[in-house]
């Protein structure tokens, strides 16, 4: 077998992509947005639930897609649970840093995360690893309910 | 050698086999392993004589059309109209003016829509289409209904990807204007009755336009006996160049139509203040034409009729024949689309991976499939899925394209586990 094709689907994508966590509603006061990569048809929609100093107390989803886009969904919900929006931006930025191949000690805040370095030998799958993330940028923000794409 | 015990099809078997060395893309290694294209729905690769065919215009023969007075663009004007009359014999239409070329069958369709459906169309009345269309022959609906307030209507599908006939029946009215289907379906590989379907429409006055894109690599169409009033193909799919297809129109249908886009070619005389069109097909074929391709494409119909269509026809079906029960025996594999005349398309879902994970595992064993929608979300909607993972076959494709095919299907399964209603991993 393909040394990077076991890099990619390592056991515990495969078992985030099967079992996601978090993967339910988000009921009252919560921030949804819906993510949709065009290319392949994948969708999510994450929600975030912040208390009043903005603090991230809970993330769900739900949605379709590959088990790349499942699993960083479902990690992302992991990680980013707790989190400050300022930490959930940082976040955001060491994840892309992973995927366009970065290295670097920061990195390793990403956590469980890292599985997900394998994606950056199959481009056309960086966007699925990436949908959640996006999504997740968006609740940040105040304003529209545009659902973001890949695009 | 077992090869010439095997089976009784053993002679199309070797057609295969004989082809191959023909189409030289297919000794390409994809991630070290010889490369098994099974993308042809999407496009099929070329054969040498196309290639050849090409090479040999732009070195030899290339020059502007119905143009110029001297020799060479004599030559190329021959070679240009001679694809036409080629591309008439392959369809059998009945004059050669019938045979309008453009850059595929999404732009006959557009054409259809714009140039024939448009200026007929009132609010009220009716664009008939089925559930299984590509898009291409969904949106240039849309838009001429948007444009003048006309209703789209859809023929349902059944749980088999074959089209409700009972539910045509009751669609057809006085209100509908146009019946725009599907020969082959892009996804599923259905073939729809379509001779008995344009017959009922023309019971009722309705013309029929056939998008013949997946149809013609696989199947013998004689436009006159179908009775199509349209029918639209793309060059790519059938072993020619990309950028050349055609839509053959019923010379009745296509004279009372105003031309499409205006420019040089289309016209017979020109002046500020009024211009008269040129004839058919020129009429429709404003600006210089895509020369080098259509004559490529008629070095691709020439290769096709060489084989035989009805041989590559019943190669094919054997194969998928083949496929269809290898496929079964997956472990969590669902195939979508069983209806009991198909083209050789597989399409198919698996329980424990998404279509693009099974596409992206298949690539790197040398497997190309496409993964996706197949520009056909309406129809994935209907059957509940995101997607499919699609093989389609074309005459090249062998027995051992399947077995390894079959082989990395297997390494998906061993990846992602077992399907969960079999207890998981």
């Amino acid at each position: 077998m393909d040394a990077e094709l076991r890099e990619l689907y390592q056991q515990v994508i495969i078992d985030h992509g099967r079992h996601p966590r978090n993967f339910r509603r988000l009921e009252g006061g919560c921030s949804c947005r819906q993510g949709f990569n065009p290319l392949c048809g994948d969708q999510l929609e994450l929600c975030l639930q912040r208390d009043a100093q903005g603090r991230i107390t809970d993330v769900a989803f739900q949605g379709q897609g590959c088990a790349i886009s499942m699993a960083s969904a479902s990690m992302l919900s992991e990680r980013v649970k707790g989190k400050t929006e300022a930490e959930a931006r940082q976040m955001f930025d060491l994840f892309h840093r992973l995927l366009t191949g970065e290295e670097g000690a920061e990195l390793e805040s990403l956590g469980k995360l890292r599985v997900l370095a394998g994606v950056r030998e199959f481009p056309s799958r960086i966007k699925c690893a990436t949908l959640a993330w996006h999504a997740l940028l968006a609740a940040l923000e105040p304003g529209d309910d545009e659902p973001v794409t890949t695009e | 050698m077992n090869e010439s015990m095997l089976f009784t099809d053993a002679d199309n078997l070797a057609l295969a086999k004989r082809c191959r060395g023909d189409f030289p893309l297919l000794s390409r290694q994809m991630h070290g392993r010889p490369l098994v294209y099974l993308d042809n729905a999407a496009t099929s690769q070329k054969p040498q004589a196309v290639l050849d065919a090409l090479q040999y215009y732009y070195q030899q023969q290339n020059a502007n059309v119905h143009r110029g007075v001297y020799q060479l663009s004599e030559e190329a004007t021959s070679a240009y109209e001679g694809a036409r009359a080629r591309v008439q014999r392959f369809i059998n239409a009945a004059g050669v003016e019938e045979i309008i070329f453009l850059r595929g069958t999404t732009e006959a369709i557009n054409l259809v829509a714009q140039a024939y459906a448009r200026p007929r169309l009132q609010p009220g009345d009716e664009v008939l289409i089925s559930a299984i269309e590509h898009h291409s022959n969904i949106v240039p609906w849309q838009i001429v209904c948007r444009q003048t307030g006309a209703q789209l209507r859809v023929i349902p599908v059944l749980d088999s990807g074959e089209l409700d006939q009972a539910g045509f029946a009751e669609l057809l009215s006085p209100r509908v204007r146009l019946l725009a289907l599907t020969h082959v379906s892009n996804a599923l590989g259905t073939i729809n009755p379509v001779k008995e379907m344009i017959a009922q429409a023309h019971q009722q006055g309705i013309p029929v336009l056939i998008d013949g894109a997946q149809a013609v690599p696989h199947l013998r169409v004689d436009v006159q006996a179908l009775d199509a009033d349209f029918y639209a193909f793309s060059g790519h799919k059938l072993y020619g160049p990309t950028g050349i297809g055609a839509l053959y129109g019923k010379r009745r249908l296509l004279e009372d139509m105003e031309p499409w886009q205006g420019g040089g070619e289309m016209i017979i005389q020109v002046s500020f203040e009024h211009t008269d069109y040129n004839q058919l097909p020129y009429k429709f074929e404003a600006g210089t034409p895509n020369i080098a391709d259509a004559i490529g494409l008629a070095a691709a119909l020439d290769y096709v009729d060489n084989l035989g269509l009805e041989a590559i026809a019943e190669q094919e079906q054997q194969l998928l024949d083949y496929g269809t029960q290898a496929l079964q025996r997956v472990p969590g594999l669902r195939l979508i689309g069983t209806a009991q005349h198909k083209a050789a398309i597989l399409s198919f879902v698996m329980e424990q991976a998404h279509p693009h994970d099974i596409s992206t595992i298949l690539d790197r064993c040398g497997v190309a499939v496409r993964a996706g929608h197949h520009c056909a979300m309406p129809l994935m909607q209907r059957f509940g899925i995101a997607g499919t993972a699609r093989a389609s076959l074309a005459l090249y494709n062998t027995r051992d394209d399947i077995d390894v095919l079959v082989d990395a299907l297997h390494e998906v399964v061993r990846m992602f586990g077992a399907p969960m209603a079999e207890g998981g991993q």
